[in-house]
């Protein structure tokens, strides 16, 4: 089933604290799946690169003797790598033992370092970015969002997602949201089952693109990257993608300064919209929504094929 | 309560295996009043009223209060703060007023045969499924199959709904006061849907039976569903039920467009495959 959250604050600067906001909103959606939880939020640009990347499954760390070298050992790598590629290491936070938090100083190729670090064993950038933190772990959301401290994130916007798994494993993975390899600060949460994500992965791997998992809900990032790179702007390659993507969805899609929501042609997945003058947040139900206000608000479901983007 | 007959069935002839343990099978007399009312339903006064507030409460906890308030004979409940919260004012099977101060979530007011339910805010998925009697009054927008499956009653939505509103309609009348989104009236069997606004496309797909009148443009026709001719009668029944919610027709009544089945995927004849094709 799945649940997806989204919200834009249009004026509020970086002073809205998104991080608690999405946590209640997630929470309230946690009937829609539970298996895993994650946050794609955008906040202050700090002017560095922010990397967040894992070097091994959350399951791992149970029932295998010599992860804690292996882990120990890919962390020395990547920080070699990183070194070899001229890259300077700002700081560095590790909210777990699999997931880490880099700032870095770096213009070059992102593709070409993403590669060159997703090259080791186990190592998966989960996103790229001047203000995208994504953060994706197994658990509800007040899990999640207290191992990472997220509840006192402070940002524009963001999307989330909570997962009940039907297509692939319940791991880090396979969970949302899925960063639109190798835009920096691009992720994507999709709800729905994609029918033709095979033939369409083929294509887009035989042109370069990589899938770091097996979940068709990576082809929309994947396709919108795609796209983005042949000169599309978001509302374009989303639009592109009613017609390219076969089954039923209902996607959003964050860029540094937009948020994006797409809708399949059957109109078969739900999402409620609340449009304010100051903010617009979206939910798969209105119940979450309604986390955020005390009063009655007005909300619209969106219509079959529709695309909407908003900027902040 | 019905008297339980255990081998009722058996002698008209329903099933031959014995049927062990409880049962729920139930017959009707006519020597019996209580036949004549559903189990949990309740004799009320509307002049008695009470209030819930929900602010704090689970769905099963807000349809147990609006119960016990219905079992000491209570008729008027208003219900502050639902917070769109799911599945709530469902299986109601007696007279009532019931007021929500609010939105509700998903599956609102499903089940229900006979009160008068006015939601003041907005309602999700699938509000008033299965609905046998009454009414239910939506001051806002709706989400999508709106009245599923319903098959009596008037179900009135005053601003848009989503898609596949009425699917599966099996009765009773829809009132859209917006437009609706794709395949509204798909799959209908009987009943009537007045749509004020424009309607998504694959209107009425595959259709049986049922009338659909419509206020706005129509993106598409789904399969099966054809143009019909308005009548007088027509227009004297869509204005009476407008009225009645206080409602308007943008273009007026007159210009509706009235919608029906062109019956080709109609089979509701007791002929076998092989039969029916010797007719045709």
């Amino acid at each position: 089933m799945c649940g997806i959250v989204g919200i834009i604050h249009k004026q509020a600067g970086k002073g809205a604290n998104i991080g608690e906001q999405m946590t209640s909103m997630l929470q309230a959606l946690k009937h829609r799946g539970p298996d895993s939880t994650g946050y794609a939020m955008y906040g202050e640009d700090t002017g560095n690169q922010i990397m967040r990347f894992k070097v091994a499954e959350a399951a791992e760390l149970e029932g295998s003797y010599d992860i804690h070298a292996a882990i120990e050992g890919r962390l020395a790598l990547i920080d070699s790598r990183l070194a070899e590629l001229g890259v300077k290491v700002v700081k560095k936070e590790s909210p777990t033992e699999y997931a880490h938090r880099y700032e870095i100083e770096f213009s070059g190729d992102i593709k070409k370092m993403a590669d060159f670090i997703e090259d080791i064993e186990s190592v998966e950038i989960l996103s790229i970015g001047n203000s995208l933190e994504l953060v994706k772990d197994l658990g509800d959301a007040a899990v999640v969002s207290k191992q990472y401290g997220l509840n006192s994130f402070n940002g524009t916007h963001g999307i989330g997602h909570t997962r009940m798994a039907t297509e692939s494993d319940v791991d880090i993975r396979s969970a949302h949201p899925y960063w639109a390899y190798p835009f920096s600060d691009v992720a994507v949460v999709h709800n729905g089952q994609l029918t033709n994500y095979f033939t369409n992965r083929r294509a887009l791997e035989r042109k370069g693109h990589r899938f770091s998992s097996d979940c068709d809900s990576e082809l929309i990032a994947v396709y919108i990257a795609d796209r983005m790179n042949q000169g599309d702007d978001l509302e374009t390659a989303m639009k592109g993608s009613i017609e390219y993507l076969d089954g039923v969805f209902t996607y959003l899609v964050a860029t540094k300064d937009e948020l994006g929501m797409a809708k399949d042609v059957m109109a078969a997945k739900p999402m409620v919209v609340y449009e304010g003058d100051d903010m617009i947040a979206l939910a798969s139900e209105e119940v979450a929504i309604r986390k955020l206000f005390d009063h009655q608000i007005d909300t619209f479901d969106p219509y079959h094929g529709e695309v909407r983007v908003w900027q902040h | 309560m019905a008297t339980l007959k255990k081998d009722k069935s058996h002698e008209m002839g329903l099933h031959d295996e014995q049927l062990k343990g409880r049962t729920q099978q139930r017959f009707f007399s006519v020597d019996e009043s209580e036949n004549l009312t559903y189990f949990h339903s309740f004799d009320v006064d509307t002049s008695k009223s009470g209030t819930i507030d929900a602010l704090e409460m689970t769905p099963r906890e807000i349809n147990g209060e609006i119960r016990a308030l219905m079992e000491k004979g209570i008729g008027d409940i208003r219900v502050d703060n639902p917070m769109s919260r799911h599945g709530v004012g469902v299986g109601i099977l007696n007279r009532l007023n019931l007021t929500f101060s609010d939105s509700l979530g998903y599956f609102g007011c499903g089940l229900i045969d006979g009160p008068n339910v006015h939601i003041k805010g907005r309602v999700g998925w699938s509000c008033a499924e299965n609905m046998m009697a009454g009414t239910v009054v939506i001051d806002k927008n709706a989400g999508s199959t709106f009245g599923a499956a319903i098959r009596g009653g008037d179900l009135v939505c005053k601003g848009s709904v989503g898609a596949r509103t009425g699917i599966d309609q099996k009765g009773g009348t829809i009132i859209v006061g917006g437009k609706t989104g794709a395949f509204s009236g798909f799959m209908m069997q009987r009943g009537r849907m007045i749509i004020c606004g424009d309607a998504g496309m694959s209107l009425g797909d595959s259709m049986y039976d049922g009338t659909i009148y419509v206020g706005g443009e129509v993106e598409d026709l789904g399969v099966d569903c054809v143009p019909g001719e308005m009548t007088e009668l027509d227009v004297r029944y869509i204005t009476s039920k407008l009225d009645l919610y206080d409602m308007k027709a943008p273009k007026g009544v007159e210009k509706m467009q009235k919608y029906v089945s062109g019956k080709q995927l109609w089979n509701y004849d007791n002929l076998e495959p092989s039969e029916k094709k010797l007719v045709l």
